[in-house]
């Protein structure tokens, strides 16, 4: 009996207490868990461009990593070297610039042109045989592009495109087109035939619709894929360095591995000139991530 | 009709329309020029650019004698293995890590969202840049690796890239996984978000909770995604020049080349085109297999990328 009293009386606060305490604990375990990935995945995504910009703010140009995590004297001059052009490699640095920029935007604009003429005519024309040429562009995801360089090389001095900028304008466009017919053609799915039908019916033509409809309509996606042009041509190495050999041709990429020939150069100019080169595309793809990421993500994953 | 009447050959007659209509597909005569006409820049670029090159690069190593060459160099030797082990290695744990992290990256609140954005930087910056800098890090006497260990724990580091063979191509292997697994974790991060969250509710009123929860609701429904990315990271991997050239640049002593910068090397370096092209059409019986099934899975089901 008079074990009973506490029996009834006990049991409810006791066990919500012993069942609270690990469950409150093993959530506290695994915020810590969450936090300390969380730390680490920061270190990791960061540490190389910290290393890059701790070296270019070094007056000397040498890590001797003291124990600090930031220089005792942090000086902007490697930066003003690379602007106005005060070094030896760096000479020009702004035709280098304005070569990589061709580049970049000449490749968006050629792979936009064509990759929406094709998808407009996959998709939109009910073309038939239209599902062989939407394999080409498979096809050529599966050849590397760091395999057909070597090819590539000969066949634009027999095309008599040796050391020009075009060359690497061809060679940039030959892989962005895919994706970009591939995207293109996936978004397109989600405009109505019956606005096609229609403008049809209305005695519209083929490039009419194309002009004042399909691509009114597409732009998103031909944001994405622009942009995703833009950012492979900029950032894009090897064409460059094998396709332009005189100095007046040479890419800001170009120039940075140069640098990493030389035995002796000076570290902090090749750093700050490489976070000049990174910031455009790093900026542009912060700005417009969530076009980006709607462009690669779209349609497809849904399965 | 009832086609029970009909014998097979009349009904392949019968149901098979005139060859002009099946090439045009029910275009009809202005329509088709322009159907033509849009599609024949995308059809030079890729006859000329494409094609050709492909072609002249088969010519190129066509000499069985290159292939022979190459079988007894040991540095070619090395780099099959290296191939193999890089393609292996990095893909999978870049796959593996980029799911896992996924999962990680669902998680809500401000600093899961603020972290994702520093996450995906090593995508964002181009190549050359973060791979010079990594180069830079793993300098043996005055990189910040092994600074931090002298200052912080006392240890004299080795020379990461100048030393050891394993250890260069474990530098590489880790560079390639820090580039380019966030641009896999976002992929798959945008699968799982693209999974019913009732299917989720469904699973708990069932009982299912944490690992149940991965085992038979996420996993199913991302494991056809997953297979596409990892043959399509396979692919990219195996042309994947920037890691090894930048980072461990082949060495030491040549140990550390995978068949694209090997390729390069040979062609460039050596200054013999035909070599070079010999040591990458090595990667063709690995590489056709890969696209045939990448093809009819793209096919198949709706994945794109």
């Amino acid at each position: 009996m008079s074990l009973a009293a506490p029996r009834s009386g006990l049991p409810a606060a006791v066990w919500r207490r012993s069942s609270r305490r690990p469950r409150q604990r093993r959530r506290l375990l695994a915020d810590v868990v969450v936090w300390a990935l969380g730390l680490v995945l920061l270190v990791w995504s960061l540490l190389p461009t910290y290393n890059m910009l701790l070296i270019a703010l070094d007056e000397e140009g040498d890590t001797e990593y003291a124990g600090i995590i930031w220089p005792a004297e942090p000086t902007l001059d490697a930066f003003r070297v690379v602007l106005t052009g005060d070094y030896w490699y760096l000479q020009h640095f702004w035709l280098k610039f304005a070569n990589s920029l061709f580049i970049a935007l000449a490749t968006m604009l050629i792979t936009l042109a064509i990759g929406s003429l094709t998808a407009f005519a996959l998709g939109r024309m009910g073309l038939a045989r239209g599902w062989l040429l939407g394999n080409f562009p498979v096809l050529t995801y599966a050849v590397p592009a760091s395999f057909l360089v070597i090819p590539f090389y000969r066949i634009m001095r027999i095309y008599g495109l040796s050391d020009s900028l075009w060359a690497v304008i061809a060679a940039d466009v030959t892989f962005t087109t895919p994706y970009a017919i591939l995207i293109l053609h996936q978004y397109a799915k989600l405009i109505p035939r019956e606005l096609d039908e229609a403008a049809q019916t209305d005695g519209a033509t083929p490039w009419q619709i194309y002009r004042h409809l399909y691509l009114p309509l597409m732009a998103p996606a031909l944001a994405a894929v622009g942009m995703f042009a833009l950012l492979l041509a900029w950032n894009e190495y090897i064409y460059q360095y094998i396709l332009l050999t005189s100095e007046r041709k040479m890419t800001v990429a170009v120039a940075i591995a140069q640098f990493f020939d030389a035995d002796e150069a000076p570290w902090n100019y090749m750093m700050a000139t490489a976070i000049v080169y990174a910031l455009p595309p790093v900026v542009i793809f912060f700005a417009l991530r969530r076009w980006m990421l709607a462009g690669l993500t779209l349609g497809g994953v849904r399965r | 009709m009832s086609t029970e009447t009909l014998d097979g050959a009349e009904l392949l007659v019968r149901s098979r329309p005139p060859l002009q209509r099946i090439w045009r597909g029910g275009l009809q005569g202005s329509e088709y020029a322009w159907a033509v006409a849009f599609t024949v820049p995308y059809i030079a670029l890729f006859l000329a650019f494409v094609a050709y090159p492909v072609a002249f690069g088969a010519w190129l190593g066509h000499e069985p004698g290159l292939y022979a060459e190459l079988a007894e160099d040991p540095i070619y030797q090395r780099t099959i293995v290296n191939t193999i082990l890089y393609v292996g290695i990095g893909v999978n744990l870049k796959m593996f890590g980029a799911l896992l992290l996924s999962g990680f990256f669902m998680r809500r609140g401000w600093w899961v969202k603020a972290l994702l954005l520093v996450f995906v930087l090593p995508w964002a910056m181009p190549a050359l840049p973060s791979f010079i800098s990594i180069h830079w890090m793993l300098n043996g006497e005055w990189g910040l690796l092994n600074n931090f260990l002298w200052t912080v724990f006392g240890i004299n580091g080795p020379g990461w890239l100048d030393t050891s063979r394993w250890l260069a191509l474990g530098a590489v292997i880790t560079s390639h996984i820090w580039k380019w697994m966030p641009f896999w974790t976002v992929i798959l991060l945008a699968g799982r978000m693209a999974i019913p969250q009732e299917l989720y509710e469904a699973a708990e009123v069932d009982g299912a909770t944490g690992m149940t929860r991965f085992t038979h609701v996420t996993f199913p429904l991302l494991a056809n995604l997953y297979l596409v990315c990892t043959l399509l990271s396979t692919i990219f991997t195996l042309g994947d020049f920037n890691s090894v050239y930048f980072v461990s640049g082949g060495g030491p002593a040549l140990s550390t080349h995978v068949l694209a910068t090997l390729g390069i090397r040979d062609a460039f370096e050596v200054a013999r085109p035909e070599l070079g092209v010999a040591a990458v059409l090595t990667a063709l019986p690995l590489m056709i297999p890969l696209v045939l099934i990448l093809m009819r899975k793209l096919r198949t089901t709706e994945v794109t990328l």
